[in-house]
């Protein structure tokens, strides 16, 4: 019954956008809107939609815990002996479930927006509701037709064939949900961009409106893809934390477009400047969310991540997608052909800077969707199954992204429109000196000299100085009266919550930058053999010893449970390590969990291998076993940092700015209205 | 005009990578080539099912171009394949080697019995070790190995009709010549 009552949910949800949005399609087309009206039906519409999916979720959710095996979903991707967490998570373990969670997401992104909308002009709000209720429509529509979560499977399974173990991880909880808040979220700033097109209100306002919703949605995605990383890292055992796999990749794209995109948009919010930059990026942002979508679930790319794929689906993703970004994009080339940048500024300005940003970022994102695809386009132009790795993507990488560490440091203390190089040169090119220096004393402490590591860690350091001296100034001049100067606690709150959290985001990328070029530079890594009592040394003053191996038996896994105990100096012991291998029941697959000690400047890092047998008649406790020690340092710092630029983006959210005030509202909904006739006839 | 590109520029992009995409979707993804082709045949020494005959290696059939099949009684897909392999024994152009893969041999003989046998020898690997040697990952697989010992192709799952002309006839020509 709940299958079925789940299916019925999805429907209604199904009619009621579809319903809603093709009304007021029809109105805007016949000029008839009545902005007001159409406020009324859109906002109930959101938010019926976002009542009916979550209904559906909860009902897949609760087949999923109670194991209804009649379900063909549940029988594929749970087990009855699968821990309760994972049975909840399972029920986005799968392609349809996952879409439920996306079309979840979607729903829930759009009910927000009708809710803290009503400041925003009344034609446009409509235009933007209008929009998301059509993608919406479009996508349960997909759901329903060819990936229907509620598929029946009559006889029902004794047994459920168990969710892919390397999903088992409490990661798995929470990284897709964050994942999908941000891939989804930038359709908010997509139906913005579009709306301001179809209305042909490409002024600030509209970038001022889209802002909070594409900081929130870049602040996800970027939780989502450090919770994927972090769980790979831990998970696949190799001591990677980043592999450049298609759908790591396919992540990184929207992130890349998204932080071009909410630099872009407070140029335009704050200038009226680089506006067609900002429209294509809102519209190329959501567009690499759906590529990302397509390409993880049509499995036109070979991947790691290739836990639920059909080609079937693939078409329909892709018709979809070139659907949607294609008419945004012929749109946008009708409307923007006249404004180009909009408002002028000189070749030295922040205008400039945040200019030159957008273009690394988009060439950055060039060049990942060219090593992600390459292997695509070589097999349709010669028919050859080929790979791009690593090599590549750092090689274009570094030289794209360190370039920024530098412009960053300097940016935020250019000023609008027009600065002369003396006001940029004079700050930066002492401090500039003074980091390089540094970087070099550092290295040259830590071993060899090695001139990539010298500039990321200068970078690092340059852009943490520029960052607070910037701040420093700003609250000097805020200062006033010099005999009788403003509280500290008021300038701060008079800098705004926008301000800090850039800082805080800024602070956040060069702890990153720091973080990537110590580990890149000297982690270490060890392949050991080793028997019950040795111990080997990790780097300078860590000794590990194998102190033995037994068998554990878990939920729904059995697994060989190796104890290591951790030393520092003399003896001192300070963590156990106790990395895992285990063998999964149902589908008998084995899967390694490496066991972390972490630490702010370096992480000890062991994982299982497989025991080395030297003579067949060898007791289990005599067995040598093959161990990967990994030194990692700095890593917590990546994690670290990731989380700095989020709450950045967070704290963004609370900036005074962005509250819509009733009291402007009334004005701008007679402009708009005015404007919704125009554009209508 | 550079105004213009900049219009159409994203959407002349939009349009190529539907097009790539549309023709990547018709491809078998997963379908990845083996990493022993242009390899020499790794090296084996297993009994013949047939009792009292030599043991089967792959050094016994240098200078010829063979076949060497993987299959087992257990095996369904072995089943439509077996016509074509027949109709291959038929043409006694080229030497047919059985691999019976994790197969108990009273079962080989029993299926091969029922089918009509293709092979003009055939390897017992009970325990699946030469297997793993070749990297086997599915029954049945067909490797096409040349008259220096060399891997050349090798077919995942069933051999259809087309299979001898476009892999094995191509080498025998060579090796004609």
């Amino acid at each position: 019954m709940l299958a079925e009552l789940g299916q019925l949910l999805v429907a209604l949800a199904l009619a009621t956008t579809l319903l809603t949005s093709g009304q007021q399609l029809w109105a805007l087309q016949r000029g008839s809107l009545d902005a007001e009206a159409a406020n009324r039906v859109l906002g109930a519409a959101a938010l019926s939609s976002f009542v009916l999916t979550l209904g559906a979720f909860v009902l897949l959710a609760t087949l999923f815990v109670s194991s209804d095996f009649s379900v063909l979903n549940v029988a594929e991707n749970s087990n009855t002996l699968l821990p309760v967490p994972y049975k909840f998570a399972a029920t986005w373990g799968s392609h349809e479930g996952s879409f439920l969670l996306w079309n979840l997401m979607l729903c829930g992104w759009t009910a927000a927006l009708a809710l803290a909308s009503n400041g925003l002009a009344a034609g446009f709000r409509a235009r933007v509701l209008t929009i998301l209720l059509l993608l919406q429509a479009f996508f349960l529509l997909f759901l329903l037709s060819s990936s229907n979560p509620f598929e029946r499977l009559l006889p029902a399974a004794v047994e459920g064939r168990d969710l892919n173990p390397l999903l088992q991880d409490p990661f798995m909880v929470i990284h897709p949900p964050m994942l999908y808040m941000g891939y989804v979220g930038f359709a908010v700033a997509f139906a913005f961009a579009v709306a301001a097109l179809l209305e042909r209100r490409l002024d600030p306002t509209w970038a001022r409106w889209s802002r909070p919703w594409a900081n929130a949605a870049w602040a996800f995605l970027t939780i989502g893809i450090l919770l994927g990383s972090w769980w790979a890292y831990r998970e696949l055992g190799w001591g990677g934390w980043w592999f450049w796999d298609p759908v790591e990749n396919a992540s990184l794209m929207p992130w890349l477009a998204g932080t071009a995109l909410i630099h872009s948009l407070a140029v335009t919010d704050k200038r009226d400047a680089l506006k067609s930059w900002t429209i294509l990026l809102s519209i190329v942002a959501f567009a690499l969310s759906l590529l990302g979508t397509f390409l993880v679930r049509s499995g036109v790319l070979t991947s790691v991540h290739a836990f639920a794929t059909d080609p079937q689906r693939g078409i329909f993703i892709l018709s979809m997608l070139t659907l949607i970004v294609g008419a945004a994009l012929v749109l946008y080339a009708l409307r923007t052909r006249d404004i180009g940048l909009g408002g002028r500024f000189g070749r030295l300005s922040r205008e400039s800077f945040l200019l030159a940003n957008n273009v690394l970022m988009s060439a950055a994102l060039g060049a990942v969707m060219l090593g992600t695809l390459y292997p695509l386009f070589a097999e349709v132009i010669s028919g050859r199954k080929m790979s791009v790795g690593p090599p590549y993507f750092e090689a274009v990488f570094v030289p794209l992204l360190l370039p920024a560490a530098y412009l960053m440091a300097a940016a935020p203390g250019l000023r609008w429109k027009e600065d002369t190089l003396r006001t940029l040169l004079r700050p930066m090119a002492l401090a500039t000196a003074a980091s390089l220096a540094l970087a070099s004393v550092w290295v040259l402490w830590l071993g060899p000299f090695k001139w990539l590591t010298v500039l990321g860690l200068s970078g690092g350091l340059l852009l943490t100085w520029g960052t607070l001296d910037h701040a420093r100034v700003q609250l000097g001049k805020l200062a006033g009266d010099p005999q009788q100067p403003l509280a500290l606690t008021a300038r701060v709150r008079r800098l705004g919550a926008s301000y800090w959290g850039m800082v805080l985001a800024h602070l956040g990328v060069a702890a990153f930058v720091i973080g990537v070029t110590m580990v890149k530079s000297y982690e270490v890594e060890k392949d050991l053999v080793m028997k019950q009592g040795q111990t080997v040394e990790v780097g300078q003053g860590w000794r590990l010893t194998f102190l033995g191996i037994d068998r554990v038996e878990g939920p729904n896994y059995v697994a060989q449970h190796g104890v290591f105990q951790l030393t520092e100096g003399a003896g001192q012991v300070i963590y156990r390590l106790e990395p895992q291998k285990r063998l999964y029941q149902a589908g008998r697959q084995v899967m390694t969990e490496a066991s972390i000690h972490y630490g702010l400047l370096r992480d000890i890092y062991v994982s299982l291998g497989d025991p080395v047998q030297s003579r067949p008649t060898d007791a289990v406790s005599d067995l040598a076993w093959g161990v990967r020690v990994y030194l990692k340092p700095f890593m917590v710092w990546v994690w670290l940092a990731c989380v700095m630029m989020a709450l950045g983006a967070f704290t963004t959210l609370l900036d005074r700015r962005y509250r819509l005030r009733k009291a402007q509202a009334p004005a701008a909904a007679a402009a708009a209205v005015a404007g919704a006739g125009a554009a209508g006839a | 005009m550079r105004a213009n590109l900049r219009l159409i520029l994203p959407l002349l992009v939009l349009a190529a990578l539907t097009v790539v995409f549309v023709i990547g979707l018709q491809g078998d993804p997963r379908k990845l080539p083996s990493v022993f082709i242009d390899k020499p045949a790794p090296a084996f020494a297993l009994p013949e099912l047939a009792e009292g005959q030599a043991v089967v290696t792959p050094e016994s059939l240098r200078g010829k171009v063979w076949l060497l099949n993987v299959f087992a009684s257990w095996c369904a897909a072995c089943v439509t394949e077996h016509p074509h392999l027949l109709q291959i024994a038929r043409l006694k152009r080229v030497e047919l080697v059985g691999l019976a893969y994790k197969d108990e041999p009273a079962d080989t003989r029993a299926w091969l019995q029922a089918r009509g046998n293709p092979y003009d020898r055939i390897a017992v690997d009970r325990e699946g070790l030469v297997g793993i040697d070749y990297g086997v990952y599915g029954v049945p697989e067909t490797f096409v190995i040349d008259a220096q010992g060399v891997i050349r192709y090798k077919a995942v799952g069933p051999v259809d009709e087309g299979f001898f002309r476009a892999h094995v006839e191509p080498l025998l020509a060579q090796a004609g010549r």
